[in-house]
């Protein structure tokens, strides 16, 4: 239900704004455009969507991918590795990840995409990890003995018991990236950072405003669509 | 058929299962007994190969265990464990269809035989099936648990203490539907315990391991009777071996045929120590026994006391 509720304040501001000129004209009277006009606050909307959810897939395929890697027996050694080079990533300011990013990458989406995954990839790998380790010794020794095979034990008993900590991680990579994206824009990717960079370059507080209202709404409705989720797999879960 | 020829395993330098061999034939309940650190699960693991042997030959049906796809080989041999590991994410019946659906059995015939395992193993509360294992007491995990290794009808299955962690009544009821469903089956049945009585209540032949060799091999009244060597006598209870005996032999081994006597009667097939339960109980020295309804003798209790 909480999703229903921010979902329809995110459709109401997404209508309201492009016709709020004369509310923000009234807030900031000495501003000669006190509405972000230069694209439409839709298109910016879908295009933060979709950098976030390309970055958020992207995470999730390497978190996963590390994390089960990591819970092998021939891949627990890299396990302390592993875990330090995603803390180490995780300690980077994001600003000095576009830096670095935008020599190779150039300007634009892809440094953005790059920032995104990098800081995405911890809470899933961790969560990962972390659910992968608690499902009972018990059960995989059963399954074992029973005759599953490796990647059957692995799809049927241990990515299902650790469906519910996986999910926590996967909301956790989406939250930061809705924030993180709007970085992005420093560095010419379109998001919902737009008008917040230019608000603050131009000294336009009106921009600034908008773009983080926008950016909030969609950060909690995005976090109340993946808490759904995340309940529905626990529910699946008895334990 | 389980057979072990001259079978060694060692981790490290600690030798687990010193050159053991041993069969065990189609249709036999046979019980490994020993203290922990024994080498008796490691044993049971070869059969299954969750567990590898460093020298010698495992056979199933005369076939050596490590030529065998592995997958096939287990779902092919039921398991039950003392920690049970029923997979918490799946109800009672889909624990129990796991090796049926790993075998990719009809659907109708998977119903069928969860439905048949849960009455069978007296799972009999109402829509036990749909439910979760969280929610089940540890003695009716513990007979999912069973029900689970007896699923896809193997002829062999290996149990690892199954009843170890449950309470005594509760453990004498688990002991005695599994004897009642080997016994109707002819499944051939491995089973490891660190309890002496749990063993010769069950075990058609005992074997006992200290230090992974097998000390002394056979019927549970030849432990008591003649045991191998000092170790075997400890291990059976030095004088509480008497007492033991009780719990193996039946009423009908030992009774008067012919003679009556007062009292609430029991039964031929019970056990000597039920029937001395019951004389206590009565305060008789000696009781009427029944075979069915049928009357057909006594029993009496200088004859518990005499030796055979």
């Amino acid at each position: 239900m909480k999703l229903a509720v921010t979902l329809a304040v995110l459709v109401a501001l997404l209508l309201a704004l492009p016709h709020a000129a004369p509310l923000f004209h009234a807030w900031q009277p000495s501003l000669p455009h006190p509405l972000y006009t230069r694209t439409s606050f839709l298109a910016l909307t879908l295009a933060h969507l979709s950098l976030v959810l390309a970055a958020t897939l992207a995470a999730v395929a390497i978190g996963l991918s590390l994390g089960i890697l990591a819970t092998r027996p021939l891949g627990r050694s890299l396990l302390p590795t592993v875990r330090a080079v995603a803390v180490i990533g995780q300690t980077f300011p994001p600003v000095a990840v576009l830096a670095i990013a935008v020599p190779l990458l150039g300007f634009g989406a892809a440094p953005t995409l790059f920032a995104l995954v990098l800081y995405g990839v911890l809470p899933v790998l961790g969560q990962a990890v972390a659910g992968l380790d608690q499902v009972p010794a018990a059960a995989l020794h059963a399954a074992d003995g029973m005759g599953y095979g490796r990647w059957r034990r692995l799809r049927d008993v241990e990515l299902p018991l650790a469906a519910g900590p996986i999910m926590v991680g996967i909301r956790l990579s989406a939250i930061v990236s809705v924030g993180t994206a709007t970085i992005g824009s420093a560095v010419g990717a379109t998001t919902l950072g737009s008008p917040i960079v230019e608000g603050l370059v131009g000294n336009n507080p009106a921009y600034v405003v908008q773009g983080a209202l926008l950016v909030g709404v969609l950060a909690l409705t995005v976090d109340a669509a993946l808490a759904a989720v995340e309940r529905r797999v626990r529910r699946s879960d008895r334990r | 058929m389980i057979e072990f020829e001259h079978v060694c395993k060692r981790f490290g330098d600690h030798v687990v299962i010193d050159d053991l061999s041993l069969r065990i034939a189609d249709g036999e309940f046979f019980v490994l007994v020993g203290p922990s650190g024994s080498g008796k699960s490691t044993l049971l693991r070869t059969v299954n190969r969750l567990i590898h042997v460093d020298a010698g030959t495992v056979r199933v049906d005369g076939e050596d265990v490590a030529t065998r796809d592995v997958e096939t080989l287990r779902r092919g041999i039921g398991y039950a464990i003392q920690s049970v590991g029923l997979f918490p994410h799946r109800t009672v019946a889909e624990n129990i269809a796991t090796v049926p659906r790993l075998l990719h059995w009809p659907e109708d015939a998977v119903r069928a035989r969860v439905a048949e395992l849960i009455d069978m193993l007296r799972l009999d509360e109402p829509d036990i099936a749909d439910r979760y294992p969280h929610t089940l007491s540890g003695g009716q995990q513990q007979r999912v648990g069973v029900a689970r290794a007896l699923a896809a009808r193997p002829r062999i299955v290996l149990m690892d203490e199954p009843f170890g962690a449950l309470d005594p009544l509760t453990r004498e009821s688990l002991q005695t539907s599994l004897k009642a469903i080997q016994r109707e089956t002819a499944t051939t049945i491995l089973f490891v315990t660190h309890d002496m009585d749990e063993a010769f209540g069950l075990g058609d032949r005992v074997g006992l391991m200290l230090d992974g060799k097998l000390i002394q091999v056979g019927a549970p009244l030849a432990f008591l009777r003649h045991p191998a060597d000092e170790r075997v006598r400890d291990f059976v209870g030095g004088t509480r071996a008497r007492l033991r005996e009780l719990a193996v032999r039946t009423v009908r081994d030992s009774m008067r045929g012919g003679e009556h006597a007062e009292g609430e009667p029991v039964d031929a097939a019970a056990s000597l120590q039920d029937a001395l339960g019951a004389m206590l109980a009565q305060g008789r020295d000696r009781l009427p026994v029944r075979d069915g309804i049928e009357h057909v003798g006594a029993i009496v209790l200088a004859d518990l006391v005499l030796r055979p």
